[in-house]
């Protein structure tokens, strides 16, 4: 079964993507890619850039409203996404808890609704 | 105390017998623990206005059981009636002294018919009371899921007339390993916590204790379960120095041996010297051994990894699960060099170590030993990617920044 991971973010995570963590905080993510691409369950993804880069747009009335931001402003923020192809949640479960957001942030699991 | 606290009290100490007692005569484990909190609601009401009862146990007991029948009465299915007529029999009697049944009820939650899945949270729910939230934190599985899992569980046992007694001599040992595998189970999954860190498992690692104290205490002839005691506490006294100060991981060679429990040590080397006489060795207490070798470099200084690496052998021989053949590895390296290390590892089937974290950083370290510096890295990088606890993650990228 597929299942996508979205991982929320705290703003202190988004800010040590370029201050003096940096190294601990992309080693982390760039170790569990790894993990997941190694034990075979990893079919994509990709990091985000922090939620303010992000537009949103809405249709009401057949007018076009446009705003600079993130969906929804909240604490924690979307930093990106991986699909895994593995046997159940359980296993889904267990990867998302090795994620390094999972400690800080939160991440959301959810299956991928097959299309015909 | 006032009554609230009363009921907690009571509901702490006595949950597991009171199930344990009703179902064993019910056969149904659900309709028990039905009965017990309508029994517990019921006390929460009166108590405070009436004060609380001399025998708390025996009054709860005496509602739940009301309870029980009532529920039976009302049933359309027909009930047994040999069973009905017991009931309302032992209904009339004044309990103050009720058997502990707690023992049957952990045989029936470790019941092979029992998904091996559901064995574990099945005792956490009915044996001590926790609520199925919890458990699906600590065991991180859905929490809808594992109600689903607890409810069908419980169907099970009342559906397949899983008995509530004790089993057959012949079939005792495998029964009571299922028992033991199930605990330990729930310290592992309690074990990695430091108190406070981790709210979803606090006390999960005590819980287990408590279980594996009511074993031994119902059955003191069986020395594995005395093992299983001591290889948890051996396990339990090292909590404080398992973390620094700022919450960072330290693994058990750097451990300040000052900062270990030397009660919990004590009664673990009582009881391992306890399960010896019995002259049945088994799986648990050859971790316990293992276990105790460590704790002796609070005396010596000194680690006798000649002796850990041979408790090992004897324990893949008899249960080759990774943990163990990780540890064996890591042994074998400690005393005979990280190469005799490396060619225990390497025997291990590639597939079963994909997500095993241990086996990545035993790997790396041996790889480094051995001057290998670039595939060290390699390995270093898996094991940070698996971790799960952000201080054994930390831990790893400082010493694969420092080796390479």
């Amino acid at each position: 079964m597929q299942y996508v991971m979205l991982t929320y973010e705290t703003e202190a995570a988004f800010d040590a993507r370029s201050n003096d963590n940096q190294g601990t905080y992309w080693g982390a993510w760039q170790a569990y890619s790894k993990a997941l691409a190694e034990a075979g369950v990893l079919v994509g993804g990709n990091a985000l850039q922090p939620a303010f880069s992000g537009t949103t747009v809405r249709l009401r009335a057949g007018e076009r409203k446009v705003q600079d931001g993130p969906y929804a402003d909240t604490k924690e923020q979307l930093g990106g996404y991986f699909i895994l192809e593995v046997s159940d949640l359980d296993t889904a479960l267990d990867w998302a808890a090795r994620c390094p957001a999972a400690t800080d942030g939160a991440i959301e699991v959810r299956p991928v609704l097959p299309m015909q | 105390m006032d009554a609230f606290q009363a009921v907690e009290s009571v509901a702490r100490a006595s949950y597991g017998r009171l199930v344990a007692y009703l179902s064993a005569r019910s056969q149904d484990v659900a309709g028990a623990e039905d009965a017990l909190s309508e029994a517990f609601r019921c006390a929460l009401e009166t108590w405070p206005k009436d004060g609380v009862p001399e025998k708390p146990e025996a009054w709860l007991l005496v509602v739940a059981r009301r309870r029980v029948l009532d529920h039976l009465r009302h049933q359309k299915v027909r009930t047994d009636a040999v069973l009905k007529l017991r009931l309302v029999a032992e209904e009339a009697e004044k309990p103050s002294m009720f058997p502990d049944e707690r023992l049957k009820l952990l045989f029936i939650c470790a019941h092979p018919a029992i998904n091996e899945g559901a064995r574990t949270p099945l005792m956490l729910q009915t044996v001590l009371g926790l609520d199925a939230a919890r458990i699906a934190s600590a065991f991180l599985v859905a929490p809808t899921a594992m109600s689903q899992r607890l409810v069908r569980a419980k169907a099970k046992i009342r559906d397949a007339g899983i008995p509530f007694a004790l089993p057959e001599p012949h079939e005792l040992p495998t029964r009571l390993n299922f028992v033991m595998e199930a605990i330990y189970a729930a310290y592992s999954t309690g074990w990695d916590d430091v108190a406070g860190v981790d709210p979803r498992r606090r006390g999960l690692a005590e819980e287990a204790i408590w279980l594996a104290r009511v074993v031994v205490q119902l059955m003191p002839g069986e020395a594995e379960a005395r093992g299983l005691l001591a290889l948890m506490l051996h396990c339990e006294a090292r909590r404080q120095a398992r973390r620094g100060q700022h919450g960072e991981y330290i693994p058990l060679s750097r451990q300040e041996v000052t900062l270990w429990s030397s009660t919990m040590i004590e009664e673990a080397e009582r009881a391992l010297t306890e399960a010896s006489a019995c002259r049945s060795l088994g799986r648990f207490q050859l971790e316990a051994a293992i276990q105790s070798v460590h704790a002796q470099r609070a005396l010596t200084g000194q680690t006798n990894w000649e002796v850990i690496a041979l408790l090992y052998e004897e324990l893949v021989c008899l249960t080759p699960t990774l943990g163990a053949l990780v540890g064996r590895a890591a042994a074998l390296a400690e005393a005979r060099g990280p190469m005799v290390g490396l060619a225990a590892l390497e025997a291990v089937a590639a597939e079963s170590v994909l997500a095993y974290q241990p086996y990545w950083a035993v790997r790396a370290h041996l790889l480094n030993k051995l001057g290998r510096q670039k595939e060290a890295q390699g390995a270093y990088t898996r094991a940070i990617g698996l971790s799960e606890d952000e201080q054994v993650r930390n831990f790893l990228i400082e010493q694969a920044r420092s080796e390479g």
